[in-house]
Protein backbone atom coordinates (compact mmCIF):
# COMPACT_ATOMS: atom_id res chain seq x y z
CA UNK A 1 0.00 0.00 0.00
CA UNK A 2 2.71 1.92 0.74
CA UNK A 3 4.65 1.41 -2.21
CA UNK A 4 1.57 2.44 -4.62
CA UNK A 5 1.16 5.51 -2.40
CA UNK A 6 5.02 6.66 -3.38
CA UNK A 7 4.32 6.01 -7.09
CA UNK A 8 0.86 7.65 -7.26
CA UNK A 9 2.73 10.79 -5.48
CA UNK A 10 5.78 11.17 -7.58
CA UNK A 11 4.26 9.26 -11.15
CA UNK A 12 4.31 12.93 -13.04
CA UNK A 13 7.90 13.54 -11.61
CA UNK A 14 9.57 9.97 -12.87
CA UNK A 15 7.61 10.20 -16.08
CA UNK A 16 8.91 13.70 -17.17
CA UNK A 17 12.29 12.48 -15.98
CA UNK A 18 11.88 10.23 -18.76
CA UNK A 19 10.58 12.51 -21.22
CA UNK A 20 13.67 14.64 -20.16
CA UNK A 21 16.29 11.95 -20.65
CA UNK A 22 14.25 10.38 -23.76
CA UNK A 23 14.48 14.31 -25.57
CA UNK A 24 18.77 14.40 -24.13
CA UNK A 25 19.19 10.88 -25.66
CA UNK A 26 17.89 11.41 -28.95
CA UNK A 27 19.58 15.31 -28.81
CA UNK A 28 23.30 13.38 -28.38
CA UNK A 29 22.99 10.09 -29.97
CA UNK A 30 21.08 10.73 -33.76
CA UNK A 31 22.77 12.64 -36.76
CA UNK A 32 19.43 13.81 -37.98
CA UNK A 33 18.85 17.47 -38.07
CA UNK A 34 15.37 17.02 -37.68
CA UNK A 35 15.07 14.01 -35.42
CA UNK A 36 17.35 16.19 -33.30
CA UNK A 37 14.38 19.55 -33.20
CA UNK A 38 12.17 16.09 -31.97
CA UNK A 39 14.45 15.28 -29.59
CA UNK A 40 14.88 18.87 -28.37
CA UNK A 41 10.79 19.25 -28.23
CA UNK A 42 10.66 16.15 -26.30
CA UNK A 43 12.64 17.60 -23.75
CA UNK A 44 10.66 20.88 -24.22
CA UNK A 45 7.67 19.60 -23.06
CA UNK A 46 8.77 17.41 -20.49
CA UNK A 47 9.62 20.93 -18.94
CA UNK A 48 6.44 21.87 -19.49
CA UNK A 49 4.71 18.78 -17.48
CA UNK A 50 7.43 19.57 -15.01
CA UNK A 51 5.53 23.02 -14.19
CA UNK A 52 2.16 21.99 -14.63
CA UNK A 53 1.81 18.99 -12.62
CA UNK A 54 2.82 20.94 -8.65
CA UNK A 55 0.24 23.03 -9.30
CA UNK A 56 -2.76 20.45 -9.82
CA UNK A 57 -5.11 20.42 -6.51
CA UNK A 58 -6.85 16.76 -6.21
CA UNK A 59 -10.32 18.26 -6.80
CA UNK A 60 -9.78 21.57 -7.66
CA UNK A 61 -11.30 23.15 -10.77
CA UNK A 62 -9.28 24.97 -13.47
CA UNK A 63 -8.53 28.59 -12.07
CA UNK A 64 -11.65 30.25 -13.98
CA UNK A 65 -13.49 32.10 -10.79
CA UNK A 66 -17.35 31.68 -10.17
CA UNK A 67 -19.71 30.97 -7.48
CA UNK A 68 -19.68 28.16 -5.31
CA UNK A 69 -16.51 26.10 -6.04
CA UNK A 70 -13.46 26.64 -3.58
CA UNK A 71 -10.52 25.04 -4.64
CA UNK A 72 -9.05 26.14 -7.92
CA UNK A 73 -5.64 24.53 -8.79
CA UNK A 74 -2.65 27.05 -9.33
CA UNK A 75 -2.45 29.54 -12.27
CA UNK A 76 0.68 30.61 -12.00
CA UNK A 77 2.26 27.67 -13.72
CA UNK A 78 -0.01 27.74 -16.40
CA UNK A 79 0.88 31.15 -17.30
CA UNK A 80 4.30 30.63 -17.58
CA UNK A 81 4.17 27.51 -19.19
CA UNK A 82 1.70 29.18 -22.08
CA UNK A 83 4.42 31.46 -22.73
CA UNK A 84 6.52 28.99 -23.00
CA UNK A 85 5.09 26.85 -25.66
CA UNK A 86 4.68 29.99 -27.74
CA UNK A 87 8.14 31.12 -27.59
CA UNK A 88 9.10 27.51 -27.94
CA UNK A 89 7.63 27.10 -31.49
CA UNK A 90 9.01 30.38 -32.48
CA UNK A 91 12.62 28.79 -31.74
CA UNK A 92 11.93 25.71 -33.08
CA UNK A 93 11.00 27.49 -36.70
CA UNK A 94 14.37 29.33 -36.52
CA UNK A 95 15.72 25.84 -36.22
CA UNK A 96 13.83 24.28 -39.01
CA UNK A 97 15.21 27.33 -40.72
CA UNK A 98 18.33 26.45 -40.35
CA UNK A 99 17.98 23.02 -41.26
CA UNK A 100 16.61 23.95 -44.72
CA UNK A 101 19.81 26.30 -45.26
CA UNK A 102 22.03 23.62 -44.12
CA UNK A 103 20.60 21.21 -46.80
CA UNK A 104 20.56 23.82 -49.60
CA UNK A 105 24.29 24.32 -49.09
CA UNK A 106 25.44 20.58 -48.53
CA UNK A 107 22.79 18.62 -49.72
CA UNK A 108 22.30 16.55 -47.02
CA UNK A 109 20.82 17.22 -43.28
CA UNK A 110 22.76 14.23 -42.00
CA UNK A 111 25.59 15.52 -39.26
CA UNK A 112 28.12 12.61 -40.22
CA UNK A 113 27.86 13.15 -44.18
CA UNK A 114 28.18 17.27 -43.45
CA UNK A 115 31.13 16.21 -41.52
CA UNK A 116 32.84 14.27 -44.28
CA UNK A 117 32.08 17.01 -46.78
CA UNK A 118 33.93 19.53 -44.41
CA UNK A 119 36.86 17.23 -44.74
CA UNK A 120 37.10 17.03 -48.63
CA UNK A 121 37.00 21.39 -49.07
CA UNK A 122 40.26 21.52 -46.67
CA UNK B 1 -9.77 8.92 -10.20
CA UNK B 2 -8.15 11.99 -11.85
CA UNK B 3 -4.40 10.58 -10.25
CA UNK B 4 -5.75 7.29 -12.08
CA UNK B 5 -6.49 9.05 -15.37
CA UNK B 6 -3.60 10.91 -15.06
CA UNK B 7 -1.63 7.95 -14.75
CA UNK B 8 -2.99 5.78 -17.94
CA UNK B 9 -2.28 9.29 -19.84
CA UNK B 10 1.33 9.48 -19.14
CA UNK B 11 2.19 5.63 -19.47
CA UNK B 12 0.48 6.49 -23.67
CA UNK B 13 2.52 9.07 -23.54
CA UNK B 14 5.93 6.87 -22.63
CA UNK B 15 5.07 4.34 -25.19
CA UNK B 16 4.37 6.73 -27.95
CA UNK B 17 8.05 9.19 -26.65
CA UNK B 18 9.20 5.18 -27.03
CA UNK B 19 8.19 5.09 -30.73
CA UNK B 20 9.59 8.48 -31.36
CA UNK B 21 13.34 7.56 -29.91
CA UNK B 22 13.20 3.90 -32.12
CA UNK B 23 11.26 4.71 -35.42
CA UNK B 24 13.92 5.95 -38.57
CA UNK B 25 11.40 6.87 -40.44
CA UNK B 26 11.02 10.79 -40.35
CA UNK B 27 7.08 11.59 -41.20
CA UNK B 28 6.34 8.57 -38.71
CA UNK B 29 8.32 10.33 -36.59
CA UNK B 30 6.96 13.46 -37.08
CA UNK B 31 3.15 12.15 -36.55
CA UNK B 32 3.79 10.60 -33.59
CA UNK B 33 5.27 13.66 -32.46
CA UNK B 34 2.07 14.95 -32.90
CA UNK B 35 0.12 12.53 -31.43
CA UNK B 36 2.60 13.02 -28.11
CA UNK B 37 1.30 16.51 -28.18
CA UNK B 38 -2.43 15.60 -27.89
CA UNK B 39 -1.50 13.17 -25.42
CA UNK B 40 0.07 15.59 -23.67
CA UNK B 41 -2.77 18.49 -24.09
CA UNK B 42 -5.11 15.91 -22.76
CA UNK B 43 -2.61 15.69 -19.22
CA UNK B 44 -3.09 19.30 -19.10
CA UNK B 45 -7.14 18.69 -19.36
CA UNK B 46 -6.84 16.60 -16.35
CA UNK B 47 -4.45 18.89 -14.37
CA UNK B 48 -6.60 21.62 -14.67
CA UNK B 49 -4.31 23.76 -16.95
CA UNK B 50 -7.21 24.16 -19.44
CA UNK B 51 -5.23 27.38 -21.65
CA UNK B 52 -2.43 25.68 -21.94
CA UNK B 53 -3.62 22.26 -23.17
CA UNK B 54 -5.66 24.57 -25.58
CA UNK B 55 -2.41 26.40 -26.88
CA UNK B 56 -0.60 22.95 -26.71
CA UNK B 57 -3.19 21.29 -29.35
CA UNK B 58 -3.14 23.90 -31.40
CA UNK B 59 0.41 25.34 -31.78
CA UNK B 60 2.40 21.91 -30.70
CA UNK B 61 -0.13 19.97 -32.42
CA UNK B 62 -0.28 21.86 -34.86
CA UNK B 63 1.98 24.25 -36.49
CA UNK B 64 4.71 22.75 -35.16
CA UNK B 65 4.03 19.50 -37.30
CA UNK B 66 2.65 21.22 -40.09
CA UNK B 67 5.83 23.34 -40.15
CA UNK B 68 8.34 20.03 -39.46
CA UNK B 69 6.30 18.36 -42.42
CA UNK B 70 7.11 21.29 -44.91
CA UNK B 71 11.00 21.15 -44.22
CA UNK B 72 10.42 16.95 -44.46
CA UNK B 73 9.33 17.77 -48.07
CA UNK B 74 11.98 19.64 -48.71
CA UNK B 75 14.84 17.00 -47.50
CA UNK B 76 15.28 13.63 -46.87
CA UNK B 77 12.14 11.31 -45.40
CA UNK B 78 14.71 8.31 -44.46
CA UNK B 79 16.86 8.90 -41.40
CA UNK B 80 20.88 7.53 -41.94
CA UNK B 81 21.26 4.38 -39.76
CA UNK B 82 23.73 5.94 -36.50
CA UNK B 83 27.32 5.26 -37.22
CA UNK B 84 28.23 5.93 -33.83
CA UNK B 85 27.63 3.28 -31.20
CA UNK B 86 24.34 4.60 -28.76
CA UNK B 87 26.25 3.11 -25.83
CA UNK B 88 27.56 6.57 -24.77
CA UNK B 89 24.77 8.56 -25.00
CA UNK B 90 22.45 6.00 -23.50
CA UNK B 91 24.98 5.62 -20.32
CA UNK B 92 24.65 9.85 -20.09
CA UNK B 93 20.76 9.71 -20.11
CA UNK B 94 20.88 7.10 -17.22
CA UNK B 95 22.96 8.58 -15.33
CA UNK B 96 20.79 11.95 -15.69
CA UNK B 97 17.91 9.85 -14.88
CA UNK B 98 19.36 8.51 -12.26
CA UNK B 99 20.59 12.06 -10.25
CA UNK B 100 16.91 13.34 -11.13
CA UNK B 101 15.01 10.44 -9.73
CA UNK B 102 17.25 10.48 -6.40
CA UNK B 103 16.33 14.31 -6.52
CA UNK B 104 12.31 13.53 -6.83
CA UNK B 105 12.61 11.73 -2.96
CA UNK B 106 12.50 14.98 -1.21
CA UNK B 107 9.34 16.61 -3.57
CA UNK B 108 6.03 17.37 -2.52
CA UNK B 109 3.34 14.34 -3.79
CA UNK B 110 1.13 14.51 -6.34
CA UNK B 111 -2.13 16.75 -5.86
CA UNK B 112 -1.64 18.68 -2.64
CA UNK B 113 -2.95 21.65 -1.45
CA UNK B 114 -0.55 22.62 1.22
CA UNK B 115 2.43 22.51 -0.46
CA UNK B 116 4.76 26.15 -1.00
CA UNK B 117 3.74 26.38 -4.84
CA UNK B 118 0.07 26.44 -4.25
CA UNK B 119 0.14 28.57 -0.88
CA UNK B 120 1.98 31.97 -1.72
CA UNK B 121 1.83 33.47 -5.35
CA UNK B 122 -0.65 31.51 -7.03
CA UNK B 123 -2.66 31.90 -4.29
CA UNK B 124 -2.79 35.62 -4.20
CA UNK B 125 -3.50 35.72 -7.47
CA UNK B 126 -6.86 34.03 -7.43
CA UNK B 127 -7.82 36.07 -4.14
CA UNK B 128 -7.00 39.57 -5.70
CA UNK B 129 -7.90 38.79 -9.32
CA UNK B 130 -11.18 39.57 -9.60
CA UNK B 131 -10.92 43.41 -7.20
CA UNK B 132 -7.51 44.04 -9.19
CA UNK B 133 -8.81 43.39 -12.60
CA UNK B 134 -12.25 42.13 -12.65
CA UNK B 135 -11.20 39.57 -15.22
CA UNK B 136 -12.56 35.60 -13.96
CA UNK B 137 -9.94 33.49 -15.95
CA UNK B 138 -7.28 33.87 -13.32
CA UNK B 139 -4.57 32.58 -16.34
CA UNK B 140 -6.00 35.41 -18.66
CA UNK B 141 -5.39 38.34 -15.99
CA UNK B 142 -1.88 36.91 -14.82
CA UNK B 143 -0.70 36.78 -18.31
CA UNK B 144 -2.04 39.67 -19.96
CA UNK B 145 -2.15 42.00 -16.48
CA UNK B 146 0.08 40.92 -13.48
CA UNK B 147 2.76 39.71 -16.08
CA UNK B 148 2.28 41.67 -18.75
CA UNK B 149 5.75 42.52 -19.29
CA UNK B 150 6.66 38.51 -19.51
CA UNK B 151 4.17 38.75 -22.46
CA UNK B 152 5.76 41.65 -23.93
CA UNK B 153 8.97 39.68 -23.90
CA UNK B 154 7.64 36.91 -25.55
CA UNK B 155 6.07 38.66 -28.45
CA UNK B 156 9.81 39.81 -28.67
CA UNK B 157 11.16 36.60 -28.54
CA UNK B 158 8.54 35.72 -31.76
CA UNK B 159 9.32 38.36 -33.49
CA UNK B 160 12.98 38.13 -33.60
CA UNK B 161 12.76 34.31 -34.80
CA UNK B 162 10.33 35.24 -37.10
CA UNK B 163 12.51 38.05 -38.49
CA UNK B 164 15.59 35.18 -38.04
CA UNK B 165 13.60 32.99 -40.27
CA UNK B 166 12.94 35.09 -42.63
CA UNK B 167 16.53 36.02 -43.21
CA UNK B 168 17.87 32.44 -43.41
CA UNK B 169 15.88 31.45 -46.02
CA UNK B 170 15.74 34.71 -48.30
CA UNK B 171 19.50 35.12 -48.13
CA UNK B 172 19.65 31.25 -49.29
CA UNK B 173 17.23 32.84 -52.45
CA UNK B 174 19.62 35.67 -53.00
CA UNK B 175 22.59 33.43 -53.20
CA UNK B 176 21.17 30.81 -55.70
CA UNK B 177 20.38 33.31 -57.67
CA UNK B 178 23.66 35.20 -57.51
CA UNK B 179 24.87 31.90 -58.80
CA UNK B 180 22.58 31.56 -61.43
CA UNK B 181 23.94 34.60 -62.94
CA UNK B 182 27.89 33.84 -62.69
CA UNK B 183 26.87 30.82 -64.52
CA UNK B 184 25.03 32.67 -67.08
CA UNK B 185 28.17 34.39 -67.38
CA UNK B 186 30.66 32.07 -67.88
Amino acid sequence: MELAQTIIAHYNHWITIFLMVAGLYVVVARGNMVKKLVGLSLFQTSVYLLYISPGKIIGGTPPILDQGIEVYSNPLPHVLILTAIVVGVATLSLGLGLVVRINEVYGTIEEDEIFEQGDDDE
Amino acid sequence: MEAVINMVLLTLLVVVTLGVVRLRNLFAVVILGSIYSFLMASVFIVLDAVDVAMTEASVGAGISTVLMLTVLSMTRVEEAKPAHSPLLPLFVASATAAILIYGTWDLPGFGLAQTPVNTHVGAAYLERSIADTGVPNVVTSVLASYRGFDTLGETAVVFTAGIGVLLLLRRGRSRARLKKRQEERT
